[in-house]
C-alpha cells in the first residue's frame, strides 16, 4: 500500500481528473489574455514612456505574474476544498477512520496544490516564452521558485481554513491578504514606487519574495536580497504553515 | 427607467406584487446577518477598488504617463482608468451575486424550492435577488465614486450622474449573471464564466483605448457589453457626453429585459416542473 501520505494526493488528483481540462484551459488561456491586454496593451504605452530601465513592461511583469498565478492558486486551493473537506464533504473526518494521520492529510494537500502550481506555471511560462518575455536560462528555476511559493502560502492558508466554520472569513482573507498582495508586491510596478512606509508591508508578503526570485531568474540578474533570504523566508513560512495547519487539523479532528 | 417599466406592468397585470420582492430581499438581508464578522466583511468591500485604483491608476500610471484619447484631448492615466475600475466593479458585484450565491440557492441549499412553498412566484425570486445584488453592489460604487472624487478623477456632477449609470451597469449585468447561472450544470462551468469575465474585463477598454487592436477585434469588442458599460461611464466622468453614451445606455437596458425574462422563464421551468 502507498505511504498515506501519496493516499492523499492520490484521493485529490482522483477528484481533480473531472476538472482537469476545464482547468488547463484556463490555465493556458487568461494567461494569454494577461499579455496581450497588459503586456501588449498598457505595455505599449509604459515602452513609449521610457520603459522600465530600458526594459520592456512585458518582460517586467511577465515573471511577476507567474508567481501570482502561483500565489492565487495557492490561496484558491487551501480556502474553500479545505473548509468543505472539514464542514460539507467530510472528507478529513472519513480519512481519520483509515491509517491516515493528520500529518499526512496536510501533507498530502500540500502535495497537490504544488502539483497544480506546478501545471499552470508551465502553461504560463510556454506562453510567456512564445512572446519572448523569458530572458535567461535561470527561468528552469521558476517552477521551483513557483512550486515553494505555493507551499509557503497554501501552509498558513491550510491552517486558517481549517480554523474558522464559517466562509465569510475568506472574504476577509481575500481583501486583506491576497488582493493587496498581489496589487502592491511588486508584480505590476517596483516596489520602489511605492512610498517609504508602506515598502515593509510588501516585503513581509510571501508573493514579493517569489516574484523577485522569479524575475530575477526570467531576467538573468541578481534579486534585490541574496537568494538564501528569499529562499528562507519562504521555506519559514512553509514550516511554520505546515506546524500551525496539523495542529488545527488534530484540534478540529479529536472529538 | 426599463426595470421600472416592466415591474410596474407586471404589477398592473397582477403577475408580481412587490410586497413578495421585499421579502426576497428580506431574506437576503437575513442570511447575510447571520454569519458572524458581518460588518467587516460589508465595510471591506470598500477598500477593494480603492486598491485597484491606487494600484493600477497611480502605479502603473506613474509608469505609462498621460493618455492622448481619439478626440485629441489628454487625460492622465488614472483618469483613464479609473471609470473602467467603476462599472467594472459594478459588472463584478452584481455577477457575484446572482451567479455564485444565486447558483448556491438554487442548486445547492434549494432556497428557492423553499421560498416557493410561499406565495411568492419564480419571476418575483428574479427580480428579488436582482434587486438585492444591486443594491449591495450599489454601496461599493458610491464609495468608489467619492473617493474619485476626492482624488480629482471626476466633479462633483459627473459623480452624481455617473452614479444612475453604474445600476443600470449593474442591472444589465445582474440580469445575465441570472439568466446564466439557471443554466449551469454545475460547479465546473464557473470555470468557464469566470475566465469570461475575466477576459471582458481585460479587453474592454478598460487599460488601454480599443483602437490599438486590429480592426477585427475591436469591432468583436464593440459587440461586448462591457464595452458598452466603460465607454457609458468614462464619458460621463470625463464630460464627454453624446449621443453615443445613449446608445451605449440602451444596449445595457435591452440586455437587462432580455436577461429577466430569460431567467423567469427558466425558473419556472427548473423550480415549477
Amino acid at each position: 500500500m502507498a505511504h498515506p501520505t501519496i493516499a492523499v494526493l492520490e484521493r485529490q488528483l482522483t477528484s481533480y481528473r473531472r476538472l482537469f481540462w476545464a482547468s488547463a484551459f484556463s490555465a493556458f488561456v487568461l494567461p494569454v489574455l494577461f499579455v496581450l491586454s497588459i503586456g501588449v496593451g498598457v505595455g505599449g504605452y509604459v515602452n513609449a514612456n521610457g520603459g522600465l530601465d530600458g526594459m520592456d513592461y512585458l518582460s517586467f511583469i511577465a515573471p511577476g505574474v507567474l508567481a501570482s498565478t502561483a500565489f492565487q492558486m495557492a490561496v484558491g486551493e487551501s480556502t474553500f476544498p479545505i473548509l468543505g473537506d472539514f464542514r460539507w464533504t467530510r472528507g478529513f473526518h472519513a480519512m481519520r477512520a483509515t491509517p491516515v494521520g493528520v500529518r499526512d492529510m496536510v501533507g498530502g494537500g500540500l502535495l497537490y496544490i504544488v502539483f497544480r502550481v506546478l501545471v499552470a506555471c508551465l502553461a504560463f511560462l510556454l506562453v510567456a516564452g512564445l512572446f519572448g518575455a523569458l530572458h535567461s536560462w535561470w527561468t528552469v528555476v521558476t517552477p521551483l521558485v513557483c512550486g515553494l511559493l505555493g507551499a509557503a502560502v497554501a501552509a498558513p492558508v491550510t491552517a486558517f481554513s481549517a480554523t474558522i466554520d464559517n466562509d465569510n472569513y475568506f472574504a476577509l482573507l481575500f481583501r486583506f491578504g491576497v488582493i493587496p498582495s498581489t496589487l502592491f508586491a511588486g508584480v505590476f510596478f517596483p516596489v520602489d514606487q511605492l512610498p517609504l512606509l508602506v515598502r515593509p508591508v510588501a516585503y513581509a508578503s510571501p508573493l514579493w519574495h517569489g516574484v523577485e526570485l522569479c524575475r530575477s531568474a526570467t531576467l538573468g540578474v541578481a534579486p534585490t536580497w541574496p537568494v538564501a533570504l528569499h529562499v528562507a523566508y519562504l521555506l519559514a513560512w512553509l514550516v511554520v504553515g505546515y506546524l500551525l495547519a496539523t495542529r488545527a487539523f488534530r484540534r478540529k479532528l479529536e472529538n | 427607467m426599463v426595470t421600472t417599466l416592466i415591474t410596474g406592468t407586471a404589477v398592473r397585470a397582477g403577475l408580481v406584487s412587490p410586497s413578495r420582492i421585499g421579502a426576497v430581499i428580506n431574506r437576503n438581508i437575513g442570511a447575510l446577518r447571520s454569519g458572524p464578522s458581518y460588518w467587516l466583511v460589508l465595510v471591506s468591500g470598500f477598500f477593494e477598488p480603492l486598491l485597484y485604483l491606487l494600484s493600477i491608476g497611480i502605479g502603473v500610471g506613474a509608469l505609462v504617463g498621460d493618455l492622448t484619447l481619439r478626440d485629441g484631448s489628454v487625460v492622465s492615466y488614472a483618469m483613464f482608468v479609473a471609470p473602467a475600475m467603476l462599472a467594472t466593479s459594478a459588472m463584478s458585484g452584481a455577477m457575484a451575486e446572482t451567479t455564485f450565491n444565486f447558483f448556491f440557492k438554487m442548486k445547492y441549499v434549494r432556497t428557492f424550492d423553499a421560498i416557493l412553498a410561499t406565495p411568492v412566484r419564480p419571476f418575483e425570486i428574479a427580480l428579488g435577488e436582482l434587486t438585492w445584488a444591486i443594491m449591495r453592489g450599489s454601496l461599493y460604487t458610491a464609495v468608489f465614486l467619492m473617493i474619485m472624487v476626492a482624488m480629482g478623477l471626476a466633479s462633483i456632477g459627473g459623480a452624481l450622474l455617473a452614479f444612475p449609470a453604474t445600476i443600470l451597469v449593474g442591472f444589465a449585468f445582474g440580469a445575465l449573471g441570472m439568466a446564466i447561472s439557471s443554466m449551469l450544470r454545475g460547479w465546473q462551468d464557473f470555470d468557464i464564466l469566470m475566465t469570461s469575465q475575466f477576459a471582458l474585463f481585460l479587453f474592454s477598454g478598460t487599460f488601454a483605448p480599443i483602437s490599438n487592436y486590429p480592426t477585427v477585434f475591436e469591432v468583436l469588442i464593440r459587440i461586448t457589453p462591457l464595452w458598452h458599460a466603460v465607454e457609458m461611464v468614462r464619458a460621463i466622468t470625463l464630460g464627454t457626453i453624446g449621443w453615443a453614451t445613449l446608445g451605449h445606455a440602451a444596449y445595457l437596458a435591452g440586455m437587462m429585459a432580455i436577461g429577466l425574462f430569460f431567467t423567469g422563464r427558466r425558473l419556472e421551468k427548473v423550480l415549477l416542473k
